[in-house]
């Protein structure tokens, strides 16, 4: 019956929404260990965003005096007001989650090399884009843990070199977190920020389509081509009901937090950066703010722009890992980097301060340069090792030291999050 | 009458064209030179737009910004404050600490590393930033980092036996150092 229909006039034809997809598609390129469907879950949950914000803004009011009562207005008296903030917070919380292994996904199956190096940055502007939009919107409930965790964050700006401290003062329009801070935050996250991203994401949904869709190995050519609707239609609508289930469940059984009124007298004990920054504050407790805040995330952010534009002497597009090698040593990677990220952590920690011990010298020398050689130093000989010992070549190189980087700051953001307690001591989840 | 041969009138000239049209390569410069007009206009289009949109956004902003005059705090006198001891003032947002040699000092309840509020430990006898575990002493020297340098601290006014902050107007320093002292 359906096969009838598809024959005399795909469905993608007739209607607007399947528009978005080609009439036909490669029945390699919709297995869905491809992909994971990432990219449209991210999709979804950017919808769901809308329409739960457009709902919440029925209530909320953007002044320091106001917005704490309106959120307690919708969670006392409007019907689900709760379950929409909660379905907010959660799909939020899973975007940014989304965002970024659907990067990893791209990144490990060699997606971004051409034709495909501008969607890699687009998306790379996009996962900026939602972390300012999620950043912009911890601020709103103007509690406690909001105030503190936007205080926390937007410090880190006064260690950049010369314009640190007016770049801060402009972005949070004051010396302290204000009235005026909270209306620009909500511009930017209700009109602003949306605005951007659903133009980006048009531009890269049109891109892929450039690039004839999801990537394919060489070896797995030729391509047998399928009607879109059934066949990835359905795909698509199993992963998006079982996404919207399983954030129901989330938003049914965990509250979003919201604790006491804002205070600027008091912090937090400990107060936390939102948690997508918690790899950052992490880094702050070993780094002087300089090269915790600005100079390492920057750094790092700038080469991984730059991953396409590098010279590969082949381009394995399509296969995961890029070869059995470069999956083995990428397994190393990931036990080496946990291991020694919680090994560095620990003797920071409990045996080796840098700026006590070297207290004559300039705390960007003793608490910076000499940890972040040392750091450098162990990736150097760490990427001399699995080279000789995997003979890699140099995408799989590359492809090592970016799980290397990126395992790290995943451990550094788990620590944060689940081992820092009072005091921002290090202890055990179950005592926090 | 007078419209039929005003109408009539240009027909000829129609027919019979007379070469009043300038060379082609005039033509040509003429159409670059017009060409750069209107993308100069347009540049010039975009940059006021871009003028008005940074001028009504920035205009209005700052403007209820404190100013920075002399605010003063009055504290309570001399004698109500023991040497070696801390008192929080967390709506003026300073402590004010009497060190042993009775000196005063209003240290800023900011931290210098990213801004939280700070508490202070009476037995430990130090100041504890809640957010990264810096430490300073009585008088907001760094015992402990993340912390780069000393509290802020303001300036204080002794008068008649009343100590008086001013809040007003806070000042940056690396260390402490005796001269940022009151004495009665």
């Amino acid at each position: 019956m359906i096969n009838q229909i598809t024959e005399k006039k795909p469905k993608a034809f007739s209607n607007i929404l399947l528009h978005l997809h080609p009439a036909a598609v490669s029945e390699e390129s919709i297995s869905f260990t491809r992909t994971f469907g990432l990219g449209g879950m991210a999709a979804l949950l950017i919808v769901i965003q809308f329409i739960t914000g457009i709902l919440l803004r029925f209530y909320y009011e953007p002044f320091p005096q106001k917005a704490y009562d309106s959120i307690l207005i919708l969670h006392n008296n409007v019907l689900f007001g709760q379950l929409v903030r909660n379905i907010h917070h959660w799909s939020g919380v899973f975007l940014v989650l989304i965002v970024f292994l659907h990067l990893l996904r791209v990144f490990l199956t060699g997606a971004y090399q051409s034709p495909r190096q501008v969607n890699w940055i687009i998306g790379l502007i996009l996962f900026a884009l939602v972390i300012f939009s999620n950043f912009t919107g911890y601020l709103l409930p103007w509690d406690q843990l909001a105030y503190w965790a936007v205080t926390v964050s937007t410090s880190i700006l006064q260690y950049i070199p010369l314009v640190g401290n007016s770049l801060r003062e402009f972005v949070i329009l004051g010396t302290e977190v204000n009235a005026e801070t909270l209306i620009v935050f909500y511009t930017f996250h209700t009109a602003v920020l949306p605005i951007l991203i659903l133009l980006l994401m048009a531009y890269h949904f049109w891109r892929v389509r450039k690039s004839c869709g999801v990537i394919i190995p060489r070896s797995e050519l030729p391509k047998t081509m399928v009607p879109t609707y059934p066949n990835l239609v359905y795909k698509e609508g199993v992963v998006a009901l079982t996404l919207i289930a399983l954030i129901l469940v989330f938003a049914v059984f965990f509250n979003a937090p919201l604790l006491e009124r804002a205070n600027p007298s008091f912090s937090l004990n400990p107060t936390k950066a939102p948690w997508y920054f918690a790899g950052i504050q992490e880094l702050l407790m070993h780094f002087h703010p300089f090269f915790a805040g600005f100079l390492i995330p920057l750094t790092l952010i700038i080469l991984i722009a730059f991953i396409p534009f590098l010279k590969y002497e082949q381009s394995p597009t399509g296969i995961w890992f890029v070869s059995d090698k470069g999956k083995k040593s990428a397994k190393l990677s990931v036990v080496f980097a946990v291991a020694i990220t919680i090994f560095l952590v620990l003797l920071n920690e409990y045996l080796i301060n840098f700026e006590m011990l070297l207290s004559w010298l300039s705390p960007v020398i003793s608490n910076g340069i000499i940890p972040l050689l040392i750091v450098l130093g162990i990736i150097w000989i760490y990427s001399k090792y699995i080279t000789k010992k995997f003979k890699l070549s140099f995408s799989e190189l590359v492809q090592s030291i970016f799980v290397l980087i990126i395992t790290s700051f995943v451990v550094l953001t788990l620590i944060n999050i689940f081992f820092r307690g009072t005091n921002m001591q290090l202890t055990f989840p179950w005592n926090l | 009458m007078k419209s039929k041969k005003k109408i009539e009138k240009p027909k000829p000239e129609k027919q019979q064209p007379i070469k009043i049209e300038p060379p082609e390569d005039k033509i040509e410069s003429r159409r670059v030179f017009l060409k750069k007009l209107w993308m100069g206009l347009g540049i010039l289009a975009g940059a006021e737009f871009i003028g008005a949109v940074t001028g009504f956004l920035f205009s209005g902003k700052g403007n209820s910004k404190e100013t920075e005059a002399k605010k003063l705090i009055e504290a309570g006198r001399v004698d109500s404050f023991k040497p070696n001891s801390v008192t929080p003032f967390r709506g003026g947002r300073f402590f004010l600490a009497r060190l042993k040699d009775g000196g005063f000092i209003a240290v800023s309840l900011r931290c210098t590393h990213l801004g939280c509020s700070i508490n202070w430990e009476e037995d430990k006898k130090r100041f504890i930033c809640p957010c990264h575990a810096s430490a300073f002493s009585i008088d907001g020297d760094v015992l402990n980092p993340p912390a780069p340098k000393a509290l802020d601290y303001y300036p204080i006014i002794i008068e008649n036996g009343i100590v008086k902050v001013d809040v007003g107007t806070r000042k940056q320093r690396e260390k402490f150092n005796k001269d940022q002292l009151t004495f009665a």
